[in-house]
């Protein structure tokens, strides 16, 4: 579903992806774990379209997402939950919904919100504040279903446990995990490598942007390296 | 009494026009936080335009959909050779370019029109109304009437509309609009040419009052500026109100004072409010937590 080669990007003069290749295939969970800095951000940015690729090739679906502005990314299948959640702080839980599914005039969008509230109850109850009064965690909510909102065939989340109480990452993980019955494809950027290998099928490791290993999760959860390195084992 | 009424019209027609340029603001500064200064030379164009096109033979009505579209073209090259180009500068950098390209269009408004002072007819006559021993000119109720209308549309396509709330999303917080699907650059496009449509209504209405030459563009992106951070900037609620206000004090202090403290008492007060309400009367604080 999707592929990425030799993928390079820089910041100025630094470059911080130094030739990446990945693959995530239709209906997985993939995971890329790694430290402060590695680059996942900047990985997931480039795949989204807001941030210049320098070198290499993204293919999506049989397409080169390269000649795809970011605007035009979603149209496609591929939405992003960013890292800092990034949502409309100046508009109302609703209205962030509902410009989740920009794309779409058609009745399921009320059904697709229906399906948020359902997913996310708090959102409901606080439909029609604004959403820069929710709380970190609301805002991870509200980030991961309006990206839903636009129909995605394949969602790229960006540490979406970052700074939660623990209750709350094993319920967003519950929601990631759930996403595969509903047919939508996972890449999952994540700090937190216990929690996102133990859902996802396979995972890649991260290291000064470079993927360093990959392989199976169970398998990575069983290496010595990562358990030393991530797990903290 | 009767006095009273009549500065409250007079300050009500002045008041509109405000309130239109600076409504004008509002969408430009919503979509891209940049303050357009060369709002007032839409207004401009849009009489000094339709001036031209009536003299050339057009029918009136013609003359300002002629005007009105010109501008709304000259408003989408403003953004697409000026403000797109410098991306990602910080918004103080746009803002000066906004200065710049009314200094510009000033100067050539002079060039290909002339300096002279000009007007067309009214729409419904010249004779005043009478109200209560008071009177208005029918120009008057067109343009507040205007003001009015342009408000209220306004106010449905920001509230009501899927692409209004797109304008505000690009303005919240571009990246996540591109996420969603929002083609950004065309939010900008379309903010930088409805802005500019605005205003040259505004000049069309106004012109038969105030007469438009090349230069009265400055004086009113200055007053429809403060008119605007007295309401709120980005409200369009408090561009109405705004304007209206800022209309009235200039014409209560030019009948009960004298027309010298106009503006300075106008400015007294803006500066009275933002010290007291630094977001303006409508302003909503930014909800934003980190
Ligand atoms: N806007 C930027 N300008 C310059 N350098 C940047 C910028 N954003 C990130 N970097 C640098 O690029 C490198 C990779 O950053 P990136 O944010 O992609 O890492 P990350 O793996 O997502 O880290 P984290 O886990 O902290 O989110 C880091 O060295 C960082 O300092
Ligand atoms: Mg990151």
């Amino acid at each position: 579903m999707l592929t990425v080669e030799g993928l390079r990007s820089r910041y100025g003069r630094i470059e911080v992806l130094h030739g990446l290749d990945l693959q995530v295939d239709s209906g997985e969970i993939v995971t890329v774990v790694g430290a402060n800095g590695a680059g996942k951000t900047t990985l997931l940015k480039c795949l989204s379209g807001t941030q210049p690729v320098s070198d290499g090739k993204i293919t999506f679906r049989g397409d080169n997402l390269g000649v795809v502005p970011a605007h035009g990314r979603l149209k496609r299948g591929l939405a992003q939950s960013p890292e800092g959640r990034q949502i409309f702080t100046n508009l109302s839980v609703e209205e962030n919904l509902r410009l989740g599914a920009f794309l779409f005039t058609d009745t399921r969008v009320d059904q697709d919100m229906a399906e948020a509230f359902a997913m996310f109850p708090i959102l409901k109850e606080k439909r029609n504040l604004a959403a820069g009064g929710l709380s970190g965690g609301q805002q991870q909510m509200l980030a991961i279903a309006r990206a839903l909102m636009g129909r995605p065939k394949c969602l790229l989340l960006d540490e979406p446990s970052m700074g939660l109480a623990p209750l709350l990452v094993a319920q967003i993980f519950e929601v990631v995990t759930s996403l595969r019955t509903r047919g939508v494809t996972v890449l999952l950027v994540e700090q937190n490598a216990f929690g996102a290998l133990k859902i996802a099928d396979r995972g890649y490791v991260m290291e000064t942007g470079r993927i360093t290993i990959e392989g199976a999760a169970d398998e990575l959860i069983a290496d010595p390296r990562i358990r030393e390195a991530y797990l903290g084992l | 009494m009767d006095a009273l009424l009549q500065f409250i019209f007079s300050g009500m027609t002045v008041g509109a026009v405000y309130a239109l340029v600076a409504l004008g603001f509002t969408i430009i500064y919503n979509a891209s936080d940049v303050v357009n200064f060369a709002q007032g030379e839409f207004v401009m164009l849009g009489g000094m335009i339709t001036v031209f096109a009536h003299q050339a033979g057009l029918p009136l009505p013609l003359a300002a959909v002629l005007a009105i579209l010109a501008t709304a073209a000259l408003g989408v090259a403003l953004n697409k050779l000026a403000i797109e180009p410098a991306r990602g500068a910080p918004v103080v950098s746009l803002i000066i370019i906004t200065i710049g390209a009314s200094i510009l269009i000033r100067g050539a408004t002079q060039l290909i029109f002339d300096k002279q002072l000009h007007r067309f007819p009214s729409f419904s006559g010249d004779d005043p109304i009478r109200v209560m021993g008071a009177t208005i000119l029918p120009q008057s109720l067109w343009v507040i009437g205007g003001a009015v209308a342009v408000f209220v549309a306004l106010w449905l396509f920001f509230t009501r509309t899927l692409t209004g709330k797109a304008v505000l999303a690009t303005a919240n917080n571009r990246v996540a609009a591109q996420l969603v699907g929002i083609n950004t650059g065309w939010v900008m496009t379309l903010s930088f040419g409805l802005s500019a449509a605005i205003g040259a209504l505004a000049g069309v209405l106004v012109t038969p009052i105030t007469l438009v030459s090349y230069d009265v563009g400055v004086a009113l992106a200055l007053k429809g500026f403060a008119a605007a951070m007295l309401g709120g900037m980005g409200n369009p609620k408090g561009a109405l109100l705004g304007g209206l206000l800022l209309g009235l004090l200039e014409a209560l202090t030019a009948g009960y004072l004298s027309s010298q403290y106009k503006d300075a008492v106008a400015f007294i007060v803006i500066l009275g409010v933002l010290f007291v309400m630094p977001q303006g009367i409508f302003g909503h604080k930014s909800t934003e937590r980190v």
